[in-house]
């Protein structure tokens, strides 16, 4: 079972990092049409090379990223003892068979482990959840838009507004190194750790989905106008789209604290997700 | 204006091309990133000997995958890294290896911009991601330095590219910095916005 779990694993990866999903090649596509110049010729770039990847079987982006996962977890599925190992061993075959790049590298020694894992590397974030099922999503997470996360902890009193207009001047900063158009993910309140979680986790979200809560959502919109009205662009070269979309995930606070994180994606925005039943039959639930 | 160089090129060449202009380019391109660059210098201000000519080729900050078939490296995806990282050491790298066209993503920062001007060189920019494309136009990998001790990702890979492009020179030799003068004007524009 472990041997079929980790090859569902690696073919996980390889659809993940082969294959971007539908509604963030509909939004870039929707992006290519409203733009012109050389906005429009980096999008044009992007989609052929999105359609190329699929083509050829070939990572649309060398940079294959941390390959994270997300697992939602049953308190009752069967295979819960193996289901660490065989993600480990699937990244390890994925890595090979893809190929993929090797992206961890030791911190003390500066050595690249050629594999994909170290030292808790790949990144797991566990949920128990009831029943008897496992949802596994991978992630690859590419470096060049990781290294524009960032987490503040703004004082109370500059309320939702502030939360706001630090997320816009970061995004502003951040300009092309990310490869716009991005998504964007925002974690409010929580503490330092929550937050930052949570704005990883609002990466899975569809682009155009909106966040359940009104307020939320209005708040989701009125950043990705703000954003998009500053004009950086695809690539940061001067452009309407910057954002594809934005991602808002709250948790209560500390009264003293307004922690604030921001987790970028790159507009190679892959996610793919499995499940595996009480059976160990395996289903695609993209 | 589009042009199409073949490298090496010489100054005369560099000082028509202009922040905008795009850019397709044939000849052999060297693979570098933070490691590699940091390793140069070392090793020039050492007096040491380097694997490749840097002035005669384009430094490509680039991480790819390549996988090895028989005899054969075959590149799988190599598309540009963020060049910003770069920043710490390109001016001291142009100033000692008198490259004249880094090729990368995300543009540069001011002291990249000031050795374009002092020492004739441009920036040019490749779509960040499209790895399929950009591996479409490396006809071959012709040699390979540092892997073992660097890696696959920052090791120097020494790539021949037809019709390398559509590359966008953000950093001209005159001075000019598109990607800068974009962040400077949303800027301004950031700062008018009230939530």
């Amino acid at each position: 079972m472990k041997e079929k779990i980790a090859n569902e694993i690696a073919n996980l990866l390889s659809k993940a990092v082969i294959d971007l999903p539908r509604d963030v090649e509909e939004a870039l596509k929707k992006a290519m049409e409203n733009e012109e110049g050389v906005a429009k010729a980096q999008l044009m770039a992007i989609l052929k090379n999105v359609e190329l990847a699929r083509k050829q079987k070939k990572p649309m982006c060398q940079d294959t990223g941390t390959l994270t996962f997300f697992v939602k977890l049953g308190v009752n599925f069967p295979y819960r003892d193996i289901i660490k190992d065989a993600i480990i061993e699937g990244v390890r075959k994925a890595t090979l068979q893809v190929p993929l790049r090797p992206n961890a590298v030791d911190v003390l020694t500066r050595k690249n482990s050629g594999d994909n894992t170290g030292r808790f590397v790949p990144p797991i974030h566990w949920e128990l959840t009831d029943g008897d099922d496992c949802i596994i999503t991978a992630m690859p997470k590419g470096g060049g838009s990781e290294n524009m996360s960032t987490l503040r902890m703004l004082k109370p009193g500059v309320g939702l507004k502030g939360v706001k207009k630090f997320v816009l001047e970061w995004m502003v900063e951040a300009a092309g190194n990310p490869c716009p158009p991005t998504v964007v993910g925002v974690g409010i309140g929580g503490g330092a750790d929550v937050s930052m979680e949570l704005a990883k986790k609002a990466l899975l979200r569809k682009v155009g989905q909106r966040h359940e809560n009104k307020e939320i959502a209005k708040m989701e919109g009125e950043l990705l106008e703000a954003i998009n009205s500053t004009g950086i662009g695809a690539m940061g070269l001067g452009g309407r789209i910057t954002v594809l979309d934005v991602h808002v995930e709250v948790a209560h606070r500390h009264p003293a604290s307004l922690p604030v994180a921001i987790a970028v994606q790159c507009w190679a925005d892959r996610r793919k997700s499995i499940r595996i039943d009480k059976e160990g039959k395996i289903w695609n639930i993209d | 204006m589009e042009y199409r160089l073949s490298l090496p090129i010489g100054e005369e060449e560099i000082m028509k091309i202009n922040a905008g202009d795009v850019l397709y380019i044939n000849g052999t391109i060297v693979t570098a990133r933070d490691e590699a660059h940091k390793k140069a210098i070392e090793m020039y201000d050492a007096g040491k000997t380097l694997p490749v000519d840097f002035s005669k080729v384009a430094v490509f900050h680039c991480g790819p995958i390549i996988k090895r078939e028989g005899d054969e490296w075959q590149v799988v995806a190599a598309g540009p890294t963020t060049s910003s990282r770069m920043e710490i050491f390109e001016y001291d790298f142009i100033k000692r290896f008198h490259t004249c066209i880094i090729i990368g993503k995300g543009g540069m920062g001011e002291k990249t911009a000031k050795a374009c001007k002092e020492f004739k060189a441009i920036y040019a920019a490749f779509t960040g991601g499209a790895a399929v494309l950009a591996a479409n136009a490396i006809k071959k990998v012709k040699d390979v330095f540092w892997l073992d001790e660097l890696g696959m990702p920052e090791a120097l890979w020494v790539l021949e590219v037809e019709n390398f492009g559509p590359l966008t020179v953000t950093i001209d030799a005159h001075g000019r910095n598109l990607t800068e003068e974009v962040k400077q004007k949303a800027r301004e524009i950031a700062a008018k916005i009230e939530f």
